[in-house]
């Protein structure tokens, strides 16, 4: 194997013109599997969920799941999709034990979804179209253990085991026409591509599509061809790149690839490559197989798939409002700008805010939460926002806390704390932690001659009028309230003390 | 001219990882000829009718079943054919050979 020293991106760039192909499958969310009516749930042991027909057995015939189909259609139309009115199925016969059938049921030259579209959104703002070749219905395969080899490789490996418990499970692949135009921001577009797809599929609730359980993969095809020419050049394809980053990375990384191997009078073979997401590499897998040696054929143990018009028309109507109409629409009503709704989004934080505004808060108080305290613990934790131990409820409440008065932003800060660390509500904690803010006019009248008789310097210039000093008093009687003084307050006292109008 | 020939044969029991010897195959691309042969008689009699190309004998379109779970097989059962397990899974020879 020989190593090539890749191109830098600019150079690599300057002479060629990238050509992108994107083909995402995405494992439905259905509660039984494409073609028999075993469960989808995760997490079951292994081959708990196999019958005669996901398993292959002679004799067994499978009937096609309505929720597969519906789903389909869906994506389809939510894609601009034109949604087939007659379609098959066919048999992808290659020889691998993922699936025992020795093929895999898929579509071939009548897909249920053809000629579409689907607008992503750049971080400057630019909108891109990317135009969608067609959506099919397919099978995920079993899962492989490979068992003697290093690292549970296949390379190596002395034998495998096998758990059909995934095959079966609906699939739908997205294929885009060959993206052209898109140049240096070829990278971008692509991982663009595939966030703004991942919140449609959610936004369909069609599924949950999370990259990191395998319920959305991506291959990358890319070619380049030199500046100024017409005709593609040949192309790989980088297998199962599963996050939004390395869809980025891998396209990146083929880019200079390619030109590195064309530039030093090499050919590209077509191939397929695995990514690595330790270095962010790909690497040669096996030559692709000729589309034919796969041998489709139409499927004979299942009827084509009809749809009739009114029920595309009725499903058409199920569709929700597109995520990207959705966040213009959210951007507006919040009155932020482009580039902060860019960092709500690549913060997860869009639904957490919906759902804090829909419980109550204001929206930027609801967005101050989720974007600064809030964000920074997930990214502490390295999880999902969503994923913190505190619903939008309670930062709802901690909102209207604030709002009343009976917290600051300080104490806001340490009850989000106490809700995270499991002591409870937002109530529960300011109970229990003693947070609640000193308004109480003895207390804090206390506090404040304390601190005006404890800084007769700074009381004597506020009396002379340089009222901003009363801001290091202010100061003082927070200090001593350890934090729990209403500051507002605070100031209007002293002031009044030392017989100043504010 | 012949419908398919030997080395399209040889190449099909690859696809399919059968072993077939030379004379296997000289046998095989033969019988599959005659096949072919028959296969093209029909559709020539179809080519200028308006008989359309069927994968299935019987006019039905939308056959589906309802998103219902049905009780699958044991593991037990499942494995019970298997030539090999481990695991609970299905024992399956080295796929990659040394190459």
């Amino acid at each position: 194997m020989t190593v090539t020293e890749l191109v830098s991106y600019d150079e690599a760039l300057a002479s060629y013109d990238p050509v992108m192909g994107l083909e995402v499958h995405v494992e439905l969310g259905t509660r039984t599997k494409m073609f028999c009516g075993c469960s989808t749930e995760l997490g079951a042991e292994a081959n708990s969920q196999v019958c005669p027909t996901c398993l292959g057995l002679p004799g067994a015939l499978p009937v096609v799941n309505k929720a597969g189909v519906e789903s389909a259609i869906r994506i389809g139309l939510a894609l601009n999709c034109r949604i087939a009115d007659w379609c098959r199925f066919a048999r992808k016969n290659y020889f691998y034990p993922d699936m025992p059938k020795n093929f895999q049921t898929s579509q071939y030259d009548e897909p249920i979804a053809f000629d579409g579209y689907l607008d992503v959104q750049l971080e400057d703002g630019e909108v891109f179209r990317v135009e969608i070749e067609r959506a099919h219905m397919e099978e995920d395969t079993g899962k492989s253990t490979h068992v003697g080899g290093a690292t549970g490789r296949i390379h190596g490996a002395s034998h495998s085991l096998l758990d059909y418990n995934r095959a079966g499970i609906p699939l739908i692949e997205i294929v885009t026409k060959p993206i052209v135009g898109a140049g240096e921001r070829a990278p971008e577009v692509a991982k663009a591509y595939v966030a703004e797809l991942r919140e449609l599929i959610k936004a369909l609730g069609v599924s949950e599509a999370r990259m990191e359980m395998g319920q959305m993969r991506c291959d990358v095809n890319l070619s380049l061809r030199p500046r100024g020419t017409e005709k593609f050049g040949t192309r790989s394809e980088t297998k199962n790149v599963n996050s939004l980053r390395s869809v980025e990375r891998a396209a990146r990384f083929e880019i200079q690839r390619h030109a590195a191997v064309l530039s030093s009078g090499g050919t590209i073979i077509q191939e397929t490559r695995h990514f690595h997401e330790d270095d962010g590499s790909t690497t040669s897998g096996r030559v692709k197989e000729e589309a034919e040696d796969y041998r489709y054929f139409p499927e004979p143990d299942l009827v084509p798939v009809a749809p009739s018009r009114e029920w595309v028309e009725e499903l058409r109507g199920t569709l929700p409002e597109l995520p990207r109409v959705r966040r213009m629409r959210l951007r507006e009503e919040w009155g932020i700008s482009e580039h902060e709704m860019q960092s709500v989004l690549n913060a997860g934080a869009v639904d957490p805010i919906v759902a804090t505004v829909d419980a109550g808060a204001p929206a930027d108080q609801a967005r101050k939460w989720w974007m600064g305290e809030l964000a920074r613990r997930a990214n502490e934790d390295g999880v999902e926002l969503t994923a913190l131990p505190i619903t939008p409820e309670q930062v709802a409440r901690i909102c209207a806390l604030v709002a009343e008065g009976s917290l600051n932003d300080k104490l806001a800060r340490q009850t989000i704390e106490g809700v995270l660390a499991g002591e409870g509500g937002p109530d529960e904690v300011v109970e229990k932690r003693g947070l609640k803010i000193v308004s109480d006019e003895g207390a804090l009248g206390t506090a404040v001659d304390e601190a005006i008789a404890g800084n007769p310097d700074i009381a004597e210039k506020v009396r002379g009028g340089k009222i901003q000093a009363a801001g290091a008093l202010v100061g003082a009687v927070m200090k001593a309230t350890r934090g729990q003084a209403d500051a507002a307050r605070a100031r209007e006292m002293i002031l009044e003390k030392l017989g100043v109008e504010g | 001219m012949p419908g398919i020939s030997r080395e399209e044969v040889a190449h099909l029991a690859k696809l399919a990882r059968l072993e077939l010897k030379d004379e296997e195959l000289d046998h095989f691309a033969g019988q599959l000829d005659d096949i072919i042969g028959a296969v093209a008689a029909v559709s020539e009699v179809a080519d200028d009718a308006d008989v359309p190309p069927t994968s299935h004998p019987l006019p039905l379109t939308n056959v589906m079943r309802p998103d219902e779970v049905r009780e699958s097989l044991t593991p037990q059962q499942a494995l019970s054919g298997a030539p090999a397990q481990e695991q609970q899974r299905f024992k399956v020879p080295q796929i990659l050979g040394e190459e």
